[in-house]
This record gives C-alpha cells, sequence and structure tokens, in this order.
C-alpha cells in the first residue's frame, strides 16, 4: 500500500464528501449571490439602467465612495504603525494591546453606532456644545465616516501582525547596520515584504467599509440623497417594495464583493509562493568560523 | 561603530547563544512612535466611545437597568439571538469542517474557486445578504415555492434567522479549520492505519482531536459574529415582537424612540456578551497554538 492511499478514503466515500460540501456551497454561496442579480434584471436591462441612474442612488455611491477614501487610509496608517510597534518590538502589556485592537470585530455593528450616538448625539457628552457651534456629526457624514472606521478597525492591523511578525527583523537590522534611517528602512525593506499582506488588508477593509450597514443605520438618520450610503440605499428602495431598484443597487455591492474575492484570492497566492520562497532559504545563523570573520569586516 | 550597532554585533557570548533580546529588538527605530499613535487612535475610536457607553449606563439606577434588560420583549430577543446563532454555529461547525476537509484533502475540477468563494460572507454587504436569501426563501423564491406547500416556512420566522446566520458565520469556521488540517502530520495517520486502524478509527481518534481545538475556535468565532449581527437578518427575520426580533434590533427601535436609557442598557448587555466571547476566543486560540506547538516538538 503506497503512502497516499493510506491518507485518503474509499472513492465513493471521497465523492459524497465533495458532493455534499459543493451542494451545501452551492445553496448558500452561489444562489445567493446568483438571486441578486437575476433580480436585479427581472425587468430588463433597461429598468437595470434606469434604477442605477436615479439621482438618489447616484448620491448614494458617491457617499459610500467618499467613506471608503477616508476610512480606509486611516485604517492602513494605523495598522501598518500596530503592527510595527506589535510586531518588532517586546514590551508589556503587548497582548493585551492585540485583544483591544481585535475588540471592534467582537462588538455589534448596532452597539458600534450606538457609542458614537452616546458621545456626539444631541444627548450625548459633546452634543450641546457641538449644537452651539453648529457643528453635525451624528445624522450626518461625519458620523458615518467615525462608524465605518470603527467597524473597519481591526482588518489591516490584524492581517500585518502575523505577517510582520513571521518575517522577523533581521532584514531591518541589516538595514540599519549599513546605515539606512528608520523610513529608508521600512519604505526598502519591510514595506516589499508585507506588500501582499498589505493589499489583503486594505481590500478588505475596503469591502467592509463599502458595505457597513448596522453600524451606519444607527448614525446615519436615512435622509434620502444626503446620508444614504449604499447599504441604506438598498433597504430604503426594499422597503418601498422597489424590488428591481434595490437589487440594482445591491447588484453593484455583489460586483464589489467579487472583485474583492478576485483581488484577495490574488494577493494570497503570492503571499504563499513569498513565504514559500523564504521557507527554502538557506538558514541565517552564521556558523561559528563564520563569526570571527564577520567581527574583522566590521 | 554606534551603540546601535555594537550592540547588535558586539555582544557574542562565548557560549555562541542568541543574542540579548532586549538589546537587538530595541535598534529598530520608531517604537515610540508607533506606540504612541497606535494607544491614541486606539483611545479615540474605541476606548473612549466604548466607555460612552459605560458611562451612561451608570446614571441609570439598579432598577431602571434590570427593567431594561429583563422586559418580556427583550428576553424573547435575548432567546432568539442566541438560539438561532446557536444552532447556525453549529450548522457552520459540521459544514465547515466538511468543505474545509474537502478542500484539504481532496482535488476536483473548480477547486480555488471554491476556495475562494468561501470568503464570500465576508465579502458581500450584509443588507444584500439579506434581501437576497430573503428573495431566495419567501413563497415565490427558487426555494421558497417548493418548501411552503410541504409546510415548511424559511422566510419570515425564526428559520429564516438561522438561514441568515449560517451565510454569515460559515468563513469562520472553514478558515480557522483549514490551516491546521493542511498542517496536521501523515506519519500519525499511517502509524495509526500500519497498527490497524480503520480509516473513521483513524479520523475520530487521531484527526479530529488535533483539529478540536481549532474547530471550536471557529465555532465560538461564529457564534460571536452571529449575535451582533443586524444586516442580514433584519430582511428575512419578519421581525415580529416576541417571535422574530433579534436583540440588536430591539436596541435600533429604542433608539427610533429616543429611548437611549434603554438602548444604552441592552446594548451593555451584548457588549458584556461580546467581551466574554472575546476572551473565550482569545483562550481558545492559545490552547491551539500550545496544542499545534506540542505536537511539532
Amino acid at each position: 500500500m503506497s503512502a497516499t492511499s493510506v491518507r485518503t478514503e474509499a472513492p465513493w466515500v471521497r465523492r459524497t464528501l465533495i458532493g455534499v460540501a459543493l451542494v451545501f456551497m452551492f445553496l448558500f454561496l452561489v444562489l445567493p449571490l446568483a438571486a441578486v442579480f437575476t433580480e436585479a434584471l427581472r425587468k430588463g436591462w433597461d429598468a437595470y439602467w434606469e434604477a442605477l441612474q436615479e439621482p438618489d442612488a447616484w448620491s448614494a455611491i458617491r457617499l459610500t465612495l467618499m467613506t471608503a477614501a477616508i476610512a480606509v487610509p486611516l485604517n492602513l496608517v494605523f495598522g501598518v504603525a500596530a503592527a510595527w510597534c506589535i510586531a518588532k518590538y517586546e514590551f508589556r502589556g503587548k497582548s493585551f494591546l492585540t485583544t483591544l485592537i481585535d475588540l471592534p470585530f467582537s462588538v455589534s455593528p448596532v452597539v458600534a453606532g450606538l457609542i458614537y450616538v452616546l458621545v456626539f448625539g444631541a444627548q450625548g457628552w459633546f452634543g450641546p456644545w457641538l449644537m452651539e457651534h453648529d457643528i453635525k456629526i451624528i445624522f450626518a457624514v461625519p458620523g458615518i465616516i467615525l462608524a465605518t472606521v470603527f467597524v473597519t478597525f481591526p482588518f489591516i492591523a490584524r492581517e500585518l501582525i502575523p505577517l510582520m511578525q513571521a518575517q522577523g527583523n533581521d532584514e531591518e537590522q541589516a538595514a540599519q547596520v549599513l546605515g539606512a534611517s528608520g523610513w529608508q528602512t521600512f519604505w526598502y525593506v519591510t514595506l516589499p515584504n508585507i506588500k501582499w499582506g498589505l493589499i489583503y488588508g486594505v481590500i478588505l477593509c475596503n469591502a467592509r467599509a463599502m458595505g457597513e450597514f448596522g453600524a451606519v443605520s444607527v448614525v446615519s438618520g436615512h435622509i434620502r440623497g444626503q446620508t444614504n450610503t449604499m447599504p441604506l440605499h438598498v433597504e430604503v428602495l426594499y422597503n418601498e417594495y422597489q424590488s428591481v431598484a434595490a437589487f440594482a443597487v445591491a447588484s453593484l455591492l455583489a460586483l464589489l464583493a467579487l472583485v474583492t474575492l478576485v483581488i484577495k484570492s490574488v494577493a494570497e497566492w503570492r503571499m504563499e509562493a513569498e513565504m514559500k520562497a523564504l521557507a527554502e532559504l538557506p538558514p541565517e545563523q552564521p556558523t561559528p568560523a563564520a563569526n570571527p570573520l564577520l567581527g574583522q569586516t566590521l | 561603530m554606534s551603540a546601535a550597532t555594537s550592540a547588535v554585533l558586539g555582544d557574542s557570548t562565548p557560549h555562541g547563544t542568541a543574542l540579548p533580546r532586549r538589546a537587538t529588538r530595541r535598534v529598530l527605530p520608531g517604537f515610540n512612535i508607533t506606540l504612541g499613535f497606535t494607544v491614541f487612535y486606539l483611545s479615540l475610536i474605541v476606548l473612549i466611545p466604548l466607555s460612552a457607553l459605560l458611562f451612561k449606563t451608570f446614571t441609570l439606577t439598579w432598577p431602571q437597568f434590570w427593567e431594561a434588560v429583563t422586559a418580556p420583549r427583550v428576553v424573547a430577543s435575548y432567546k432568539l439571538t442566541f438560539g438561532a446563532s446557536f444552532i447556525a454555529a453549529c450548522v457552520n461547525a459540521v459544514f465547515g469542517l466538511l468543505v474545509a476537509w474537502v478542500l484539504v484533502r481532496y482535488s476536483f475540477p473548480g477547486k480555488k474557486i471554491v476556495d475562494a468563494l468561501v470568503d464570500l460572507p465576508f465579502a458581500l454587504p450584509t443588507a444584500v445578504a439579506g434581501i437576497s436569501l430573503t428573495a431566495i426563501l419567501a413563497g415565490n423564491g427558487w426555494i421558497g415555492q417548493y418548501t411552503e406547500p410541504l409546510g415548511l416556512q424559511l422566510a419570515f420566522n425564526p428559520n429564516g434567522v438561522v438561514i441568515a446566520l449560517i451565510f454569515i458565520g460559515l468563513p469562520f469556521v472553514v478558515r480557522t479549520v483549514q490551516p491546521v488540517l493542511e498542517d496536521t502530520e501523515k506519519e500519525l495517520e499511517e502509524a495509526a492505519t500500519c497498527l490497524g486502524a480503520t480509516r473513521w478509527q483513524t479520523f475520530s481518534r487521531v484527526i479530529f482531536p488535533s483539529i478540536a481545538p481549532a474547530l471550536l475556535t471557529g465555532f465560538a468565532m461564529a457564534f460571536a459574529r452571529a449575535v451582533g449581527e443586524y444586516g442580514s437578518v433584519i430582511f428575512i427575520a419578519g421581525n415580529m415582537p416576541m417571535i422574530s426580533e433579534i436583540t440588536p434590533l430591539i436596541i435600533i427601535s429604542k433608539l427610533e424612540q429616543y429611548d437611549y436609557a434603554g438602548a444604552t442598557a441592552v446594548a451593555t448587555v451584548m457588549l458584556a456578551i461580546s467581551f466574554v466571547l472575546l476572551l473565550l476566543i482569545n483562550g481558545l486560540q492559545t490552547w491551539q497554538r500550545k496544542r499545534s506547538g506540542g505536537a511539532m516538538a
């Protein structure tokens, strides 16, 4: 009996398991995706285009793009900074800090929206002061952006921390020894190494930022044409029984999801390839014989 | 030679052991600024707003708080939220393990596409998932039209809540089990077979124990996500008070009635539960790491 046949099952078991898994995936993942496009095109392409050319739909698209364009870069800068200090150094309270960074993942989106209402809302901490100065945060665009930043907070940091930990400090230290400044070290040594992980984190962060519903729904106030993001606009249309229009806007978000999956898969394959290449390098520990020589050259 | 470089190179101990950890770690610049920025941003976006919830809760008297969180309609929503989340997480544990197994162990056409598709619930906005599942499962939908004549209503009742939560939680189980399954040692399985174990015995006694921590972690993550889920559920649930109203929806409807105190009280309960789940997941992950670390040694 060969080594491979020991680790696998009889063909009929294999086929049944694959079959059941594929049927499950089809029912729960493929059907919902197909339904979005079918429902959107139920009344033909003309109705579909018309639904997408509504001014309210356009303003929802603009607001969604703007929200993501602010929230993602903010969390990108944070993610890189957090990953740098957590992956490259040892300090007390590090695991506690990591847990706190993960916190927004486990907070319900509705609670996430509520906390900003409690801080900036009319009855909140800063409510009276904001009202005096005529600044609107809740039921306005800044609140939507804040809630989006909260729910997408850990995405990039989460992706970079394990990656940078796995890569270690050797290359950065070498750059330092050779006289590179901190910024040069990051730009020319670290960044190329974490590039695919960074893209992976950014793309997932962006998908969530554009698609967030619960948190944004609490702080938006649902003012048509002003504070409705695309997911909120889908809800409004759906509740008004404008099914085709709702699914037309939803189909754009579904396309975004498909593009996200493609980019994410590519990033994943590249990361795996790079990790494999890294693992195949000869061990970097200098042999005892080479050590004094290294000391002499310097 | 700068002080920093000498810290790296100068300190070679006679035994040739590793360099002192602290010295090498602090050679790279940027610790203070990145840590400072991380803590500042974390406080600004997460910690201070979250503390607002606690402060608001402390302004309530105990009877007020207790009344808000134990009202019959709220208690019914806990039962639905946790019950449906539990069932969905169980379904996900079984089918997530199956999908992960099939993806790691077998090859079949279109495997890469299936693998990529697992993450769809992460990428598809929840509101889109919600209206789409509703369209499929409603009485005139692709699936609903066949199940409703049989007396099985899948949308606008608790069944719909469970189905939406299965959709949302699936990738958590697959993505935590998959890497662990890839790392299982084939020597152990071969040894089990050589010693006369059947394939099922090998799975239940050798493979399953090694992936159990990961499976449990995935289960807990799917459960935690399901408890807080709002977008996909509200479209399909029907939102009938006492029957198909989830806890996040209770918070929203209290807010819409300007009952900030009531919304805050219920939100505090949910937040406390999220904390417990987060700690549980962290504990499970530590256990899992120790388990796999021990297996390699």
